[in-house]
């Protein structure tokens, strides 16, 4: 048996783990990350890479904004630039119901200070001229971006690692006791950490350990499809979002067209896999086609998906426990964890270290799930035929 | 009635929906070529007159037999050319016919999807005039076509000197017919192959006629690299000797063995084992085929056996469907049948070691040869992306950090040499290297066939 001993134990070696551990070491603390698999493998390494200020829940700016700060400077920080590239993003509407909506996100953007495009038919073809007809209006926001997602979490986790942060992989934590002010972690490979502090970013996995600590919040896996086109010549700068859901998609300077769409699909936590139905494939390159009638003779070589832990209110859980002190978690980033990555890495950091952070993020309480938490509109639209757990 | 789909029109496929249809039922028949006949005994494209008696050989007969028995059986079965499946889901196909996706529902399916070349890279190998030795059949076969005028052919694999002696008998030139595993290796894995003395003497045959013509047949050669400005205007190697040899070609044909197309049966639910003698995953299945409930694998799909093999295995695996179907014992030439297949696929086996896929070399590759030419990436960059810190170790990992096997062809040319890198790196066997896992599409489908979407 290994025994470790850290001031912070971090368990999960998704994008919050990797950041947390970043920053935690970059004070000087002692940090030991435990992942069952390997860094970065799930939905941190599979997602579409959108690092998206348009259309956030409103709550949940201040955190967006501080982690968008973080993104712009990841070179500076991490040593490697990940594909990082600030081409904005284009939210569509294809009549006036979805105007209004899209609209509606724009006033909320720009009341936290971002700067938004407002576009009509016109000007869209002038800057995008093989953009579908059937766009009545749009939204641009230049300062949103994209990264790769593959390579980031494997970035982040070296970077902390070279700041004296532990990385310990396919180790699986079986067992966390408090006595005292310390936690003990035991796992599967036989090592044993003991802790001052624990994050639980385990993502889906993540509620298994927080019902170790008498809570408790109703996560569900899923898992968004995601598909690339072959290289097709460079057109598409920004990432391009359909607000009705029907697809998203941007193209990579080396000319592949990554594309997704709702609904998002059942996973399997327990056997690892998130499978893509044949029939997602077909209907998100319809609606691709539908909107870029140019790509139609591009082809599709190869999709894949992730496992994300959701929660029915589609906001995440970032805080305190209510029960443990000394315990956080940080999960069920319902699909838009990617943006907000780094700051609430850097807000851990923060809980851990000042006692608190200046950044908002009562909403994100574990504490909400005491009572039944009002279901989202998202869900009947983003999600196939699942009931939300209670 | 069941709905029994059968995908590939090969000597295997063929041959299952004979028996099938002969037992009173009514089987589709999906190929994704436009004619019958699969790779082996592929037939020119039409209103193309090639003199294919000549081409075939010794295996004329064969492909003469094979083409008549589909002509008689083709009105009396549902036979789908120019079909591509490219996913499946419980018991659903999804296909792309004529431009259009459909879906086709299913209560047994028989995958006889064949095998495609197996392929080591060396230097210069994405020139333009380099070729898999399937690619330099397909074009003498469907289009009547040389892939050069002078021709070196290199490899590991006896069907170095069938497609030699294929293209000379046409009148192209012969550079070299190179092999990289040693003569003595041949002759240790003699005693093996003589359970089918007709095959071996036959493929003996080969050599002996480019001997006689004068062609150099080198054995235990090491490939340098493919040379070219903008073409292939050379092949480089070093003989057995240790000589560095150069042999002016136009066209190089690469082939080291075939590998089983197995990405259907995967997503069929077929379980993939690790063949240590072929250094491959093959999928696991009983001797009549069976792999899964309702699932069955037949011919070079399934394991390397070669096309009589394949005809063989695919009248066993429509017996097995018939058998299971009817809760009934297995018809009396089933036997027969099991006995032929398990001796010819064990005479491939012996070829493997006879024909090496040759781990060293590939290990041995220099950091700039490309591996993945799809996506452009060097085996310097995969040996690069596993020594960094928390580095991918195994080829899922290394495809996600490097890109290699991601693009068009999703691993199907790089995956086995990348299996080999990464096993090699990690001084690790073949099969804890991983397995690069299918997805549909199984191959690339275009938008457009989805906007044409037709049930």
């Amino acid at each position: 048996m290994t025994r470790l001993s850290a001031d912070v134990a971090i368990i999960g070696g998704g994008l919050i783990g990797a950041w947390s551990a970043y920053f935690l070491a970059k004070r000087n603390q002692r940090v030991v990350l435990i992942e069952k698999g390997v860094v970065g493998a799930q939905s941190s390494g599979t997602n579409f890479g959108n690092l998206r200020l348009q259309g956030r829940f409103p709550g949940q700016y201040p955190l967006s904004l501080r982690s968008q700060a973080l993104w712009e400077e990841i070179e500076e920080l991490i040593g490697e630039r990940c594909e990082f590239e600030q081409t904005g993003h284009l939210y569509l509407a294809f009549d006036g119901t979805e105007h209004e909506k899209i609209e509606a996100y724009a006033a909320v953007s720009e009341s936290h200070g971002l700067a938004i495009e407002h576009l009509g038919p016109t000007e869209l073809r002038r800057r995008w001229p093989w953009l579908s007809h059937r766009v009545v209006g749009a939204t641009f926001s230049a300062r949103d971006a994209t990264a790769n997602p593959r390579l980031v979490t494997p970035a982040v986790a070296r970077a902390a690692k070279s700041l004296g942060a532990t990385m310990v992989e396919n180790c699986r934590v079986t067992e966390i006791r408090q006595a005292g002010s310390a936690f003990t972690l035991r796992t599967d490979t036989g090592i044993e950490v003991g802790a001052g502090y624990v994050i639980n970013a385990a993502g889906a996995w993540a509620v298994a350990i927080a019902e170790q600590f008498g809570e408790s919040a109703p996560l569900f896996p899923a898992g968004p499809p995601q598909f690339v086109t072959e290289p097709f010549p460079y057109l598409i700068e920004p990432s391009i979002q359909a607000v009705d859901g029907s697809v998203i998609f941007r193209q990579i300077p080396r000319g592949n067209v990554i594309l997704a769409g709702y609904p998002r699909t059942a996973a399997d936590p327990a056997a690892n896999r998130a499978p893509v139905p044949p029939g997602k494939t077909l209907s998100a390159m319809r609606a691709l086609a539908r909107v870029a009638p140019t790509l139609a003779s591009c082809h599709v070589i190869r999709v894949w998906s992730g496992i994300e832990g959701y929660l029915p209110d589609m906001i995440p859980v970032i805080g305190p426990s209510g029960t443990t002190p000394g315990l956080f978690h940080a999960f069920g980033f319902c699909g838009h964890g990617f943006q907000i990555g780094p700051g609430v890495g850097l807000c851990l950091s923060e809980m851990i270290l000042d006692g608190g952070t200046a950044t908002p993020l009562d909403p994100f309480s574990i504490g909400r799930f005491a009572q039944p938490v009002e279901v989202s509109a998202k869900f009947s639209a983003e999600f196939d035929t699942m009931e939300p757990p209670r | 009635m069941a709905e029994i789909v059968i995908v590939g029109a090969g000597p295997a496929g063929i041959s299952a929906a004979e028996l099938l249809q002969a037992h009173g039922y009514h089987p589709i028949l999906l190929d994704e070529g436009r004619q019958a006949g699969g790779q082996g005994y592929r037939c020119p494209s039409p209103g193309l007159e090639l003199d294919m008696a000549a081409l075939m050989g010794s295996e004329a007969g064969k492909y003469a037999g094979l083409h008549a028995r589909f002509a008689a059986l083709r009105p009396h079965i549902d036979y789908r050319p120019g079909s591509l499946v490219w996913g499946i889901e419980d018991k659903l196909l999804h296909i792309v016919q004529a431009g259009v996706a459909r879906t086709l529902r299913f209560d047994v399916l028989i995958l006889a999807t064949g095998a495609m070349d197996r392929i080591v890279p060396l230097p210069g190998w994405t020139l333009p005039g380099v070729y898999t030795l399937g690619g330099a059949q397909v074009a003498l076969k469907d289009q009547g076509c040389f892939i050069g005028r002078r021709v070196a052919f290199l490899g590991s694999s006896p069907l170095l000197a069938l497609a030699a002696s294929q293209y000379r008998r046409l009148g192209a030139e012969i550079a070299v017919i190179a092999d990289t595993t040693p003569f003595a290796r041949k002759l240790a894995a003699l005693p093996g192959l003589l359970n089918s003395p007709r095959s071996l003497l036959r493929g003996l045959a080969y050599l002996g006629d480019a001997m006689r013509a004068g062609v150099p047949v080198l054995h235990g050669v090491r490939p340098v690299a493919v040379e070219g400005d903008g073409h292939v205007e050379a092949l480089v190697l070093r003989d057995a000797q240790g000589r560095e040899r150069r042999f002016a070609c136009d066209a190089v044909a690469l082939g080291y063995g075939l590998k089983p197309e197995t990405q259907l049966a995967e997503l069929a639910g077929a379980q993939l084992l690790y063949d240590e003698r072929f250094r491959l995953w093959l999928p696991k299945t009983d001797i009549d085929g069976r792999a899964a409930p309702g699932l069955y694998l037949a011919g070079d799909g399934a394991t390397i056996g070669g096309a009589d093999a394949a005809e063989a295995s695919g009248a066993l695996a429509a017996h097995a469907v018939l058998a299971d179907l009817r809760q009934s014992r297995p018809a009396a030439e089933a036997g027969g049948l099991r006995r032929r297949v398990t001796r010819l696929r064990a005479f491939q086996a012996g070829l493997a070691r006879a024909f090496a896929w040759p781990v060293a070399q590939i290990r041995a590759l220099p950091d700039d040869v490309p591996l993945c030419r799809c996506e452009n990436v060097s085996v310097g960059e995969i040996r690069l992306a596993m020594a960094q810190e928390l580095g991918p170790v195994e080829v899922n990992r290394v495809k996600a950090m490097t890109r290699c096997g991601m693009g068009r062809c999703q691993g199907r040319v790089c995956g086995p040499a990348l299996q080999e890198i990464v096993a090699g790196e990690r001084a690790i066997a073949g099969a804890d290297a991983g397995r690069l896992r299918a997805q549909a599409p199984v191959k690339p489908i275009a938008l457009a066939t989805a906007a044409a979407d037709a049930p």
